[in-house]
């Protein structure tokens, strides 16, 4: 950390204002000023007990006059951290609420739309169909948005449910891999996939590590410039199944990879080539890898491309 | 006989999207944009399968579902619930109460739903 950052996590009225929270509210300061009073009611207790060291209930009522001031404080603080607390669980509700509305007017535009592309209501020229194509990717993108808050929101109030059984998670890959066929030719991306003779079953949501497996193979192939490769393998090790997806695209640059699986972080250098995606997808997949009682990690070289892998308990 | 599909659904421009949708497909669609008169014009005219969705005014659809299920007259019409609740809560109490099917919109495309009507028909 160099001596700016230090400062800047000094700077307590910045910190403040930034939470949008006035100064007896906040917990930094408030930290602070508890800090200077303790200080102050040791030196005042130890100052007053040597000087009226005759009456001892002088000096008692002090200290406690004293202790009381304190507990106020602490009090403010463990208020302070109430407000913090309760702002953030605002935000969850304001977010579930919010993709739960937007989700009846978008079902409502993509089915008239597809009615509108099927023909059925009268033939479309060849330019119109262009157009309703954007409108249609857009409509999807708009879809995958909202449910990726949901599923956050979810896992946030932890509310999302989770139904373990046993699969296997080589069959799972297969099933996804084939949903990207055509993405990856299109994105011209081969991709490899190898996996260990007689791998044992894991034991989670399927459900949901799909939807891991589905967001660490579209960014796989997404961030890949051109022509490019990406190998999937899984193997088993000790007690659990490790699972591994390697690209040749951009990369993580150094100053982001510990921002990476963060909410709504999204790389520089993806931004400048590619404007799509929430930044939710790593924020979702490390989540649920954890409650499922795995790991999962990146290794990664800018310009040349990213590991991401992840490991599941096998089945007991 | 031309089929008679009874779609309860509060939202207008969903009503619009599926009466032309299904009458181009020969069926005839009635439709009540709140659960009472969904409940009253399935009674009156019978229809050969109902859309329902869970959300809506003056009735919920899953007591619209149960009254439905109650009633010698309206028990045997099949129903699908088209909806986009999906807690485990509603659809296990849909289930339950005797809906065939439970479709959440946001997951389905307009054919897919059609195919669906389409099954339950048969």
């Amino acid at each position: 950390m160099n001596l700016k950052k230090i400062l800047k996590q000094l700077n307590i009225f910045a910190q403040c204002r930034h939470y949008g929270l006035s100064l007896w509210q906040c917990p930094q300061f408030l930290f602070i000023v508890m800090g200077i009073l303790i200080g102050l009611t040791s030196i005042i207790s130890f100052a007053i007990g040597t000087r009226y060291i005759a009456d001892p209930p002088f000096v008692a009522f002090i200290v406690l006059l004293l202790s009381a001031f304190l507990f106020v404080i602490a009090f403010l603080v463990i208020r302070s951290f109430e407000k913090l607390a309760e702002a953030n669980r605002m935000k969850s509700e304001f977010i579930s609420i919010v993709s739960h509305q937007l989700r009846s007017p978008l079902s409502n535009l993509r089915w008239a739309l597809e009615l509108l592309m099927s023909g059925r209501l009268g033939k479309i020229e060849e330019k119109q169909t262009e157009y309703f194509k954007i409108l249609k990717e857009n409509a999807a993108r708009m879809r995958e948005l909202i449910s990726d808050l949901l599923i956050v929101s979810r896992i946030e109030t932890a509310t999302l449910p989770q139904k373990n059984e046993e699969f296997s998670l080589k069959d799972l890959t297969e099933k996804v891999l084939e949903g990207f066929e055509a993405f990856a030719r299109a994105s011209n991306v081969e991709i490899k996939f190898e996996a260990e003779k007689d791998l044992p079953l894991v034991f989670a949501d399927p459900s949901q590590i799909r939807q891991v497996l589905e967001n660490l193979v579209d960014n796989a192939i997404r961030y890949i410039h051109g022509r490019g490769k990406v190998e999937i393998k899984i193997k088993k090790r000790n007690k659990s199944l490790y699972f591994e997806i390697k690209d040749t695209g951009v990369g993580i640059p150094k100053e982001d990879r510990k921002y990476i699986f963060q909410k709504f972080f999204r790389s520089e250098n993806v931004l400048k080539h590619q404007t799509q995606g929430s930044g939710l997808g790593l924020f979702i997949a490390k989540s649920i890898i954890e409650r499922s009682g795995g790991r999962i990690g990146f290794r990664s070289e800018e310009e040349k491309g990213s590991t991401f892998w992840f490991s599941l308990p096998l089945v007991h | 006989m031309m089929k008679k599909i009874l779609f309860i659904e509060d939202e207008s421009a969903l009503q619009k999207t599926f009466r032309d949708m299904l009458t181009q497909e020969g069926y005839e669609m009635i439709s009540a944009s709140d659960g009472e008169t969904g409940l009253r014009l399935a009674r009156e005219k019978k229809p050969d399968l109902i859309l329902l969705d869970l959300v809506l005014p003056r009735m919920h659809g899953l007591e619209v579902l149960n009254k439905l299920k109650e009633s010698p007259v309206t028990r045997e019409i099949p129903i699908i619930i088209l909806t986009n609740l999906e807690d485990m809560e509603s659809v296990e109490k849909a289930l339950s109460l005797g809906a065939g099917t439970y479709l959440v919109k946001a997951d389905y495309g307009l054919e897919e739903v059609l195919k669906k009507i389409k099954q339950a028909l048969k």
